[in-house]
């Protein structure tokens, strides 16, 4: 499936198993160096699009008709974090076709869903091969799956496991139940550093450039400032999200912005005049990437996204064009 | 962690009466919304509520309502942009 044709370096496939349902393709809880750089670069964004599963039943260990079945999707990084967690645990792994998108995603939009999950058990002739009916999901794979209707379709009935694979052996100890902690959704320092990456190229990518060629006009000082603007937007907002003021996303990046141009003006030969026209030139670039980062979080609601861009972005642009106003009057002078 | 998105948004309804008090929108909601007190459910503090709609999918007598969607800014552009509902367009390259 991988673009690149190194599939084999990772941890997909390591065999199959012969069973009633026919042969069914083994892996295993191994996690090689070759998975950990493919997990790295899918976050640079690098190749993302080939870090595809084949969608289908996949056999951990040695499992029995007993074993349970976990359902994940066919992206890359959920496969890995799930089968890497299941060490000495004999399962079925049932991987649903999501396009390559990971199961939180894949849930909000319905890919990891009641009719795709129905069609996989089907597919797979699940039924021949256990003497069970039972199905654990991720949590996250809720917004996309009614259990209810599950049931009543297959009769497989799906008990949603732990947020974290990690917690995967404890749930299972704990007889196939969550604790509240294993149903919270966190977003810690380390969960969101690790979303910067994929930030910072998707607005490097043209503000970098950009910033290229207002060094190359000679406006050194604006080029180091758009950077400053993409740093702050990208990666100090993850970093500092609790110590940014407010709630807003655009609050929370226009401070980091503030804090970047203030933190640059001692380097920079501006007078009070133009210190104010970069700030409103700057800050309004770094509050918007702050605003995207809403998307990667794990917290905000679609109604209030909606309520701050209403108020955020009509202010953006009158900031930016008021910065750019206050520069071109001057040059007029 | 105390991260809280913005206040009295969320558009999460729970009809008491239809409630049966099974526990599946406990069992399913990523940010604990939901408590079971005298055998119903309740909603602790809908401010915690990114409506991301499992609780309502998943309650097997309708009893919840919400608007369901994801809370991205470039979904709701998006939406905006081509007249259509909100999609963050996660696929082939995006960072979703």
């Amino acid at each position: 499936m991988s673009m690149n044709g190194n599939e084999n370096q990772f941890t997909t496939v390591t065999g199959t198993l012969n069973t009633s349902a026919g042969q069914i393709p083994s892996t295993s809880a191994e996690y090689k160096s070759a998975d950990r750089l493919a997990a790295w670069k899918a976050r640079w964004g690098i190749h993302r699009a080939a870090w595809l599963i084949k969608p289908g039943l996949y056999a951990l260990g040695a499992p029995s008709a007993a074993s349970p079945v976990f359902a994940t999707a066919n992206y890359k990084l959920s496969f890995d974090n799930l089968r890497r967690n299941l060490k000495g645990i004999d399962s079925w792994i049932l991987v649903l076709n999501t396009k390559g998108i990971n199961v939180w995603c894949a849930a909000g939009k319905g890919t990891f869903g009641t009719l795709e999950l129905v069609r996989s058990i089907m597919e797979t002739g699940l039924e021949k091969l256990l003497e069970h009916k039972s199905i654990i999901l991720p949590q996250l794979g809720a917004p996309g799956v009614a259990a209810h209707r599950v049931k009543a379709y297959t009769g497989f009935s799906v008990t949603y496991g732990p947020v974290r694979a990690e917690d995967i052996p404890e749930f299972m100890r704990l007889g196939n139940k969550t604790s509240p902690e294993m149903r919270e959704v966190r977003f810690g320092f380390f969960d969101r550093i690790i979303l910067a990456p994929v930030e910072f190229v998707q607005f490097g990518k043209y503000i970098l450039p950009a910033a290229l060629i207002l060094y190359l006009l000679g406006l050194k000082a604006d080029a180091v400032l758009a950077a400053g603007a993409l740093l702050a937007g990208s990666v100090l907002v993850p970093a500092f999200l609790p110590r940014l003021p407010g709630r807003s996303f655009a609050l929370k990046g226009a401070a980091a912005g503030f804090s970047v141009v203030a933190a640059l003006s001692p380097l920079l030969d501006f007078d009070l005049y133009q210190f104010c026209a970069r700030t409103l030139i700057y800050i309004p670039i770094a509050s918007f990437i702050g605003l995207e980062f809403t998307g990667s979080s794990t917290y905000t609601s679609l109604s209030g996204v909606k309520k701050e861009m209403r108020i955020a972005m009509p202010a953006q642009a009158l900031a930016l064009l008021t910065g750019l106003l206050m520069l071109a009057f001057r040059r007029l002078l | 962690m105390s991260l809280r998105y913005l206040k009295g948004v969320a558009t999460l309804k729970l009809d008491a009466a239809r409630c049966t008090g099974c526990g599946m929108c406990v069992n399913v909601c990523p940010h604990a919304v939901f408590r079971l007190e005298n055998r119903k459910a309740i909603i602790t503090d809908a401010d915690l509520c990114m409506e991301c709609g499992a609780c309502a999918l998943n309650c097997p007598v309708q009893a919840i309502t919400v608007k369901k969607g994801t809370g991205c800014a470039t979904a709701v552009r998006n939406g905006f942009l081509h007249g259509t509902e909100p999609d963050c367009g996660c696929g082939e390259d995006s960072g979703c």
